[in-house]
């Protein structure tokens, strides 16, 4: 009866994608668990600093790996997405379900599952681990928050449980480090004895009468290897699910409607699904509690209690919500500024000090304006990351952000979302990267591309060295109504622009190509507690890290790539013309002729004749060819735009000079009737291009891999920069028959 | 299963009206109504026993699987500060759901 058709393969020798040394033989433990049990706590406190984003082997899905070992033997555990039950609809839910079965090409069966149930609610929390144990691995029990339990006065037998579940059960506190070796000894021995548990809920006959008929037709008419049971049971009881679609694309649509006439059949005889799995599961379930756990009559108030009633209050609820809001948007400007402006000196000092050891050519622009200039440029947003992902590790950990989601909810609905994209929406103002690689935590797909359409409108961190430059140098430092600075108050009104401008996106998105039905909203609201300060470290770390790997593959090819479109064709006409010019000039006037000399070249370069090439296109925008050039040359990462203009105004060749310079050149530019090139309007003009632009090749690499096409990304391209176009378009003609 | 929750229960006379108190609670009382159908009619601090779930899609199982079993008890505890989704607890803890999705959850009056 229990699922024999999954086999019970000796211990995996560990799968290249994940491990180092492929030579040592290690088991492999899959970590699950209902949300919010202190799971990826107890994942840090098992396997430390060895923890890092890696895939299953067989899934494309990201996860945490981490190893511990236990007398000798060697584990490698995933922590596997929480999840309530392992009924999938979602195509990431069917994951988990893949990975626990062992079900697909190239996917191995975990050696031991380590189930990780919450004390204080366990009624819910067994309803997992009775269909863990029916797939039929190895299964060792982690009872999490039992410090908690005792607080509320639930007493629990554990010896009583462990019996009534067939599988060991190790009380743990992961933050201090209590039963962790018992629960290693636990794992240890659940792997060397590799031994099934015992199916402990009985469906009724009825039921699994159904499973052994559909299990026997799949049989007779496909010549396709034996499905575990649990995966046809699921395919029966979940109706729409993503095991019916996954199967029914695999055999065809004869199984759906056989599937379809079993579960009619199960109606007319009292026991529909998904009823009758709930009911077995939750009737099993209560007898176990019933004997083994005396839990109070009387429910005292906690401190979440008296937290709740201040945080979701009508007017303090807001404040606190406002206030929380004001601080990470404190924390991405101004306390990472220092340390971006040190990272920023940093690679300046280097870029001139390598420049200074090469020769003059290409491998010294190169190594300066490509490889340093381009590291800097993608490093310097890593304290901005960090910080941003420390504070949400925070607000995530402590069980703020729930309520965060709860209390924003109504807000997001109005437009088509739910309170859950408020997450990465927040997220994507420092970088819509991470903003984007958030949203799996949206259960609903449509949902979710919709958040990640309209997350690159956010105004990142990207944009803010764009803003600054131009705000600083264009528009006035003058005080409005008093006491607010004009310059600060466009810094804001670009911050506004796409928080306004994504709602209506979003709710379009909605109404036309990811129309369906209503997404449900259902959100565990978890009790508060301190953040466990490994998990808010390690989180800043591994954002970071993913952040500097996968922004900076991307943002340094195309950063070399632009140089190399604005080195070549290297002219030897403009070099001869300037060298003979050079030869009777002073030294003084030689300084000169060397950046005009640069100016020159980058005219000629394949950037500059694209730049004329576009000179037309936005000329309504108030541009000339060079402003457009660099925007060009900037569709890699939107800052990139600062190091093309520092080129195009002779600037950036030698790297000695600081913004300082590069402001002031930008000031004295000229059309050639004499009039400046850049006035406060020109200025806003290119600003609300780059704040609804989607120059941004991280963002683009992302949306193909989050959604698994490049049509969304093609599209978000393509709808942006249309946005971004008109926006400026507008900016220009208002503004210039304005002032 | 779904078109048995659309039978709603003969309203009380006005006598049977009267709020029950329980100290089930050491500070919170809970006021159960008898006349509230489902779970988007309760006031905060109002309970109600779940007599079923509307509807057969994700949502009705989803609900089902996190314990929103028939018979058991639910607790509105409150709405958010914009009036929507409300907060409700079952078997020990807090759940957010919008007041579209908690309509399907046909209470009987304890």
């Amino acid at each position: 009866m229990a699922a024999a058709s999954s086999p019970t393969p000796a211990p995996l020798s560990a799968p290249a994608s994940v491990a180092r040394a492929a030579t040592d033989r290690r088991y492999v433990v899959a970590v699950v668990g209902n949300p919010n049990t202190g799971k990826t706590t107890l994942f840090n406190a098992l396997t430390g600093l060895t923890q890092h984003t890696g895939n299953y082997p067989g899934v494309t899905v990201e996860s945490a790996i981490g190893e511990f070992t236990a007398d000798g033997d060697r584990f490698l555990a995933v922590d596997l997405p929480g999840t309530y039950s392992l009924s999938p609809r979602a195509p990431d839910e069917m994951i988990a379900v893949k990975v626990l079965l062992g079900f697909g090409a190239g996917v191995h069966a975990p050696d031991v599952v380590l189930c990780v149930l919450d004390a204080t609610n366990l009624d819910r929390n067994l309803y997992l681990l009775t269909q863990i144990l029916d797939i039929g691995r190895p299964v060792v029990v982690a009872l999490t928050m039992t410090d908690l339990a005792h607080k509320q006065d639930i007493v629990i037998d554990i010896p009583g449980l462990e019996k009534r579940l067939g599988v060991p059960v190790v009380p743990v506190q992961a933050n201090r480090r209590i039963g962790l070796p018992a629960l290693r000894q636990a794992l240890r021995h659940a792997a060397r004895n590799a031994h099934e548990p015992v199916r402990p809920v009985h469906f009724p006959a009825v039921f699994a009468h159904e499973v052994d008929t559909l299990t026997q037709s799949l049989c007779d008419t496909n010549v396709h290897p034996s499905f575990p049971r649990f995966l046809l049971e699921r395919l029966l009881i979940d109706a729409g699910g993503a095991i019916e679609v996954e199967l029914t694309r695999q055999l065809g649509v004869e199984i759906r409607a056989q599937t379809e006439a079993a579960r009619a059949r199960l109606a007319a005889a009292g026991t529909p699904v998904p009823q009758v799995e709930v009911d077995s599961r939750y009737h099993w379930i209560t007898q176990v509690i019933e004997t083994t756990v005396h839990q109070p009559l009387t429910t005292s108030q906690t401190w979440t209690d008296r937290i709740d009633k201040v945080v979701t209050h009508k007017v303090w609820g807001l404040t606190v919500f406002l206030v929380t809001v004001a601080i990470t948007f404190q924390s991405i400007f101004s306390w990472a500024a220092p340390v971006m402006d040190g990272i920023d000196a940093l690679f300046k000092a280097i870029g001139t000090r390598v420049g200074d050891f090469l020769p003059a050519g290409p491998l010294r622009s190169l190594m300066v304006d490509g490889l340093i200039g381009g590291v800097g440029a993608v490093i310097v947003f890593v304290p901005q990351i960090a910080t941003l992902f420390g504070l949400i590790a925070i607000l995530e950990d402590s069980g703020y952000m729930a309520r965060a989601a709860f209390l924003m909810d109504r807000v997001m609905a109005s437009f088509g979302l739910s309170g859950r994209s408020f997450i990465p929406l927040l997220s994507s103002f420092a970088c819509a990267v991470p903003g984007i690689m958030s949203t799996r935590s949206i259960d609903n797909r449509r949902d979710r591309i919709a958040t990640i359409l309209i997350a690159p409108l956010m105004s990142c961190s990207a944009r803010l060295p764009v803003y600054v430059l131009l705000i600083s140098a264009f528009i006035p430092a003058r005080t409005v109504w008093g006491i607010v600075g004009l310059q600060g108050l466009t810094l804001f009104a670009m911050y506004l622009l796409g928080l306004v401008i994504a709602p209506p996106i979003a709710f379009a998105l909605k109404r036309t190509i990811l129309r369906g039905e209503p997404v449900p909203f259902l959100l565990e609201l978890p009790p508060f507690k301190v953040p466990a300060w490994r998990v808010v470290l390690f989180r800043m770390y591994d954002r970071s890290w993913a952040f500097l790997r996968r922004a900076g593959t991307i943002i340094l090819a195309t950063t070399v790539l632009v140089w190399a479109l604005s080195y070549y064709p290297n002219q030897h006409r403009v070099a001869q013309e300037f060298q003979t010019r050079r030869a009777t000039a002073s030294a003084e006037e030689r300084e000169r002729l060397n950046s005009e000399e640069a100016g020159a070249r980058l005219r000629e370069s394949f950037l500059g004749q694209a730049g004329r090439a576009i000179e037309p296109l936005v000329r309504p925008l108030g541009w000339d060819w060079k402003i457009g050039m660099a925007t060009l040359a900037s569709f890699p990462a939107r800052e990139v735009i600062i190091a093309a203009l520092g080129t195009i105004y002779n600037l950036g060749s030698d790297q000695k000079e600081g913004s300082v310079e590069l402001r002031q050149a930008m000031q004295a530019e000229r059309w050639p009737d004499g009039r400046p090139v850049y006035t406060p309007v020109v200025a806003l003009s290119i600003m609300v291009f780059f704040a609804l632009c989607c120059q941004c090749g991280a963002t683009l690499a992302t949306i193909k891999r989050e959604t698994g096409s490049w049509g969304y990304a093609v599209f978000t391209f393509a709808y942006m920069t249309s946005l971004a176009y008109l926006g400026a378009l507008a900016v220009y003609q208002i503004g210039s028959h304005l002032v | 299963m779904a078109g048995d929750g659309v039978t709603i229960p003969t309203l009380p006379s006005n006598e049977n009206r009267m709020s029950v108190r329980i100290d089930s609670e050491i500070e919170n009382h809970y006021h159960l109504i008898p006349m509230k159908r489902t779970l988007a009619d309760l006031n905060p601090n109002e309970a109600g026993c779940i007599r079923s779930i509307l509807g057969a899609d994700g949502l009705s199982q989803r609900l089902a699987e996190m314990g929103f079993t028939l018979g058991q008890m639910v607790r509105v505890v409150r709405f958010a500060p914009l009036g929507d989704p409300m907060q409700i607890r079952i078997r020990g803890f807090n759940v957010a759901l919008r007041r579209n999705e908690a309509r399907r959850i046909v209470l009987d009056p304890l």
